[in-house]
């Protein structure tokens, strides 16, 4: 048959193309397997001198100075303390703004203000990192006297004005979702803008907005440089927020830096901390994931 | 005519932006009465009903001109609030909207944001009884209404719009997402509901139209053509126009 031989042509062409495309695909998926398994074989190095008790337990970090400790809950304490700031800031902020640009706004303003938004979210972060340096610091030592050069609020300030466009612009998707038909039902029977963008609409889009917050935590948690820059490098165990704090982000920086000698013990701390890093992060986005999924399947 | 005159449109016209759906049309709808707007889609039945709850704000290009008269009041008057408007005015929709909360939140909502000051559940059952949904459902209201089929959804979106007790009740097509027996006992309800409040329902099936109301109006191209009795509108068209529609001949 005379079809055949240009069928078959197109079919080995075809089969190259799968096979480029797959191999593109491969390879991302191979490089995420391959740093999860460089972090898992370093961290059973760590974990063979230090017990996994006394890293997820300790209170004192202390890795170079003698007598070591390897205690990371002072780390986690720092990145928490910075992200929880961070937060404080971004998702009411970030709620609000969603809700005016989904509610309240003009056509016209959601079209300027959303681009801008997400426009925001693309200035690279060691930008952000000099801002925090130059500008929030010197004003927060003003008004508070006694602030060191480096301090958790600082950072945190700063890590929250970053992850602000991501809280309100992807929760002003998930608001946007929520179908106008339950909007005209709420009007319907009398319920003004606010009551309607309260009670229905927030509700509704609340999987995606939780989907949104989670997000955003998980990026402050794995913000590095804002962190470095601002917060400094002292690990402890404090809630004050004056105070300078050590991220597990800018404990990772620290010692890379540095020059640990490879093998050593603190040279395996860096991938413990971000293995540990790594699960928290990892567990956070497969969360908002599955929120996402919930609130689409709910407005099938 | 004789009865009393709930609603009134004088020199009533609806734009979109440039485009013109509805122009000049002066109608009055008795109390307690049931009036089909009928016509071939596009011809403005919807923008019609939409103009007497003040549902075209929400549009934000829509412009309305001429004046629309509840119980003698300007509807559009400056400082008429929509939200009582809509209140006094209630309405079903196309397609069933019920809000993604339990089948007794979907009707407390309205209950709540207008201050009601009785007992709620009490009003709930009276609305679920009066909308022929209550035997269905009275042992599960804390259910998702989500879960009801579409003939329950929209009857659970009829006693939403009772609870608040409106005087009229806009229906904007609400069998169009049923299937024939939800249909039909959405039909019954109407009829059920007739005597007690004037309903405008908007439909695009004429047997439907003929079998539920009182008086029907035709709709033609954002015209006016023709409104009267049902029978006399669907037995004796004066308009060739309302007499081609009805006969299946244009639409």
């Amino acid at each position: 048959m005379r079809k055949s031989e240009p069928g078959s042509a197109s079919r080995v062409g075809e089969r190259l193309i799968g096979a480029l495309l797959f191999s593109s695909g491969a390879l991302s998926i191979v490089a995420t397997v391959g740093i999860v398994v460089v972090l898992l074989t370093e961290s059973l190095g760590f974990f063979a001198e230090v017990s996994p008790v006394e890293f997820l337990a300790g209170t004192r970090w202390s890795p170079d100075l003698v007598p070591r400790s390897f205690g990371i809950l002072p780390l986690v304490n720092g990145t928490l303390l910075v992200a929880g700031g961070a937060a404080l800031i971004a998702l009411p902020v970030g709620l609000a703004t969603a809700i005016y640009l989904s509610e309240f706004a003009s056509i016209r303003t959601k079209r300027t203000v959303k681009p801008a938004l997400e426009i925001l979210a693309g200035i690279p972060t060691v930008v952000y990192g000099y801002f925090a340096v130059t500008l929030v610091t010197p004003v927060l030592r003003t008004l508070f006297p006694g602030v060191g050069v480096f301090n958790a609020a600082s950072a945190a300030i700063v890590v929250g004005i970053m992850i602000l466009p991501m809280v309100s612009s992807l929760s002003e998707d998930a608001l946007s979702a929520v179908p106008g038909s339950l909007r005209e039902a709420a009007y319907g029977v009398g319920a003004t803008r606010f009551e309607v963008a309260t009670r229905i609409v927030v509700p509704a889009g609340l999987p995606g907005i939780a989907a949104s917050f989670i997000l955003a935590i998980s990026r402050a948690i794995a913000e590095t440089i804002v962190v470095t820059l601002a917060a400094g490098a002292t690990p402890g165990m404090t809630l004050d927020l004056l105070q300078s704090v050590q991220t597990m982000t800018a404990y990772i920086v620290q010692v890379s830096l540095g020059d640990a000698p490879s093998g050593s013990i603190e040279y395996r701390t860096l991938f413990a901390v971000g293995l540990l890093l790594f699960l928290i992060t990892l567990a956070l986005n497969l969360l908002s994931q599955r929120m996402t999924t919930r609130f689409r399947e709910s407005f099938r | 005519m004789a009865p009393e005159a709930v609603l009134e449109t004088v020199g009533l016209g609806v734009r979109y932006g440039e485009t013109r759906v509805i122009e000049d049309i002066s109608l009055t709808i008795p109390t307690r009465r049931v009036v089909a707007f009928i016509g071939p889609s596009g011809c403005g039945k919807s923008t019609l009903l939409r103009c007497f709850n003040r549902m075209n704000d929400l549009v934000p290009t829509a412009r309305v001109t001429g004046r629309v008269l509840f119980r003698g009041r300007d509807l559009y008057a400056p400082g008429v609030e929509p939200a009582d408007v809509r209140r006094a005015i209630g309405m079903v929709f196309q397609k069933p909207n019920p809000f993604p909360k339990s089948i007794f939140e979907n009707i407390a909502f309205g209950l709540r944001i207008n201050g009601f000051q009785d007992d709620i559940g009490d009003r709930v059952e009276a609305s679920l009884r009066a909308a022929a949904l209550w035997d269905e459902v009275s042992h599960r209201l804390d259910a998702d209404a989500l879960g009801l089929s579409a003939g329950q959804q929209q009857r659970l979106c009829i006693a939403r719009a009772l609870a608040v007790e409106p005087e009229v009740l806009l229906m904007d097509e609400p069998a169009s997402a049923l299937d024939p027996i939800a249909t039909g006992r959405m039909e019954d309800l109407i009829g059920e509901l007739r005597g007690d409040y004037t309903i405008v329902i908007v439909t695009h099936n004429m047997q439907q139209a003929a079998r539920i109301s009182d008086d029907t109006a035709f709709l033609y191209m954002g015209e006016l053509v023709e409104y009267k009795e049902t029978q006399r509108l669907f037995t004796n068209p004066e308009d060739e126009r309302t007499e081609a529609y009805i006969t299946g001949r244009r639409g």
